[in-house]
């Protein structure tokens, strides 16, 4: 009783303090100056007209990079704490044959899927002209991954592909960088390669390389997360 | 005036969030409380990036290049919210991989039968 008066207490004072913020905001009439010199630079010295990509993948790429790091670590945190000697048992009361899905899902997953995957294409290629990138193509495919381990719950990924196409993904993204201290101006600098026409579909130099690059690494980063948490060991999700 | 209804939104969205993490025992009901949170953090963040009349930070045929810096929204918020989400989705996962380890431990989704590392 006492722990549920602490808590409305406490949801009342966050209440009372997010009150006062919201009640105190008033809407910016102009740029930081920080933003500002994004603005103006990102299109200019960087030929990338989507400021926002510009920003995620020269300017602060190293946060990206440091970000991807992380998915990563959650990818094989996942894997580590959920694999260790826990199928054994659970096989036990797991005996029954799943239904498969029907023919209505089965036909419609296989529609979808891979007009899902075009798309997600579609996202990171054009990350530097418009809304996209690589994270969010990255999210697609996996959501694409997502649909088929529903609707084929017996559907084996190729987990030693995706690790090794993931790792190659993120050696390359580093070569991208360590390149661009060699011929551009410091590590993941965009203008390795030339900018070309301003708003064509090859231009912006690295950012779409890096782009793709950074999808295929997000995109088998949460296929693995999310083959993680289908019962069975990695690898071989048919033994149970 | 939108951004102030946006930031409100998100506001209350962590308070829902804050109330679902305090008041339920069940692990995976705190687990969507962090998430109703977490969201709530990324509007509020895109929120006071907005700036008036302001428009996305694309240069394209709408928004020139010339005027794009007086007519633009602030793009750092945005940057830093696309990393955000990706982080939360991460954690998350994390989250619901340990509640299947510990439901494996004891059988019971309450976080009341973890009394081990309580102080």
């Amino acid at each position: 009783m006492t722990r549920r008066v602490f808590a409305v207490v406490a949801i009342v004072l966050f209440g009372f303090v997010f009150a006062t913020l919201a009640t105190s905001y008033t809407e910016q009439h102009s740029l930081r100056r920080l933003a500002e010199s994004y603005v103006q630079l990102v299109p200019q010295k960087l030929g990338a007209p989507n400021v926002i990509t510009g920003i995620l993948l020269t300017y602060r790429a190293f946060d990206t990079l440091g970000e991807v790091a992380v998915l990563f670590m959650v990818g094989a945190g996942v894997v580590l704490v959920l694999n260790v000697d826990r199928w054994p048992h659970a096989a036990a009361h797991s005996s029954e044959e799943p239904r498969p899905s029907s023919e209505i899902v089965q036909s419609g997953a296989q529609f979808l899927s891979p007009l899902i995957a075009i798309f997600a294409a579609y996202i990171i290629m054009n990350g530097h002209l418009s809304a996209g990138g690589g994270f969010q193509g990255g999210a697609v495919i996996a959501s694409c991954v997502l649909l088929v381990l529903l609707v084929y719950p017996h559907y084996q990924l190729n987990i030693e592909f995706l690790t090794i196409t993931e790792s190659v993904a993120g050696v390359l993204f580093v070569l991208t960088g360590i390149a661009g201290v060699i011929v551009a101006g410091g590590f993941l600098d965009n203008r390795i390669l030339p900018l070309g026409q301003f708003g064509a579909f090859f231009s912006a130099g690295g950012i779409p390389v890096l782009s793709i690059l950074l999808g295929i690494k997000v995109g088998c980063e949460l296929s693995v997360i999310l083959d993680g948490f289908r019962p069975g060991p990695v690898g071989q999700k048919d033994k149970v | 005036m939108i951004s102030s209804i946006v930031l409100t939104t998100g506001l209350l969205l962590i308070l829902i969030g804050f109330w679902g993490m305090l008041m339920h025992r069940n692990i995976l009901r705190i687990i969507i409380g962090f998430s109703l949170m977490s969201t709530g953090t990324h509007i509020v963040t895109v929120a006071i990036g907005y700036v008036k009349n302001g428009t996305a930070p694309i240069i394209d045929r709408v928004l020139n290049m010339s005027e794009a810096p007086s007519r633009a929204v602030d793009p750092i918020p945005s940057a830093l919210v696309v990393t955000a989400i990706v982080i939360g989705m991460a954690v998350t996962a994390i989250m619901l991989a340990y509640t299947i380890r510990l439901y494996d431990s004891k059988k019971t989704l309450s976080i009341d039968a973890f009394t081990e590392s309580k102080w």
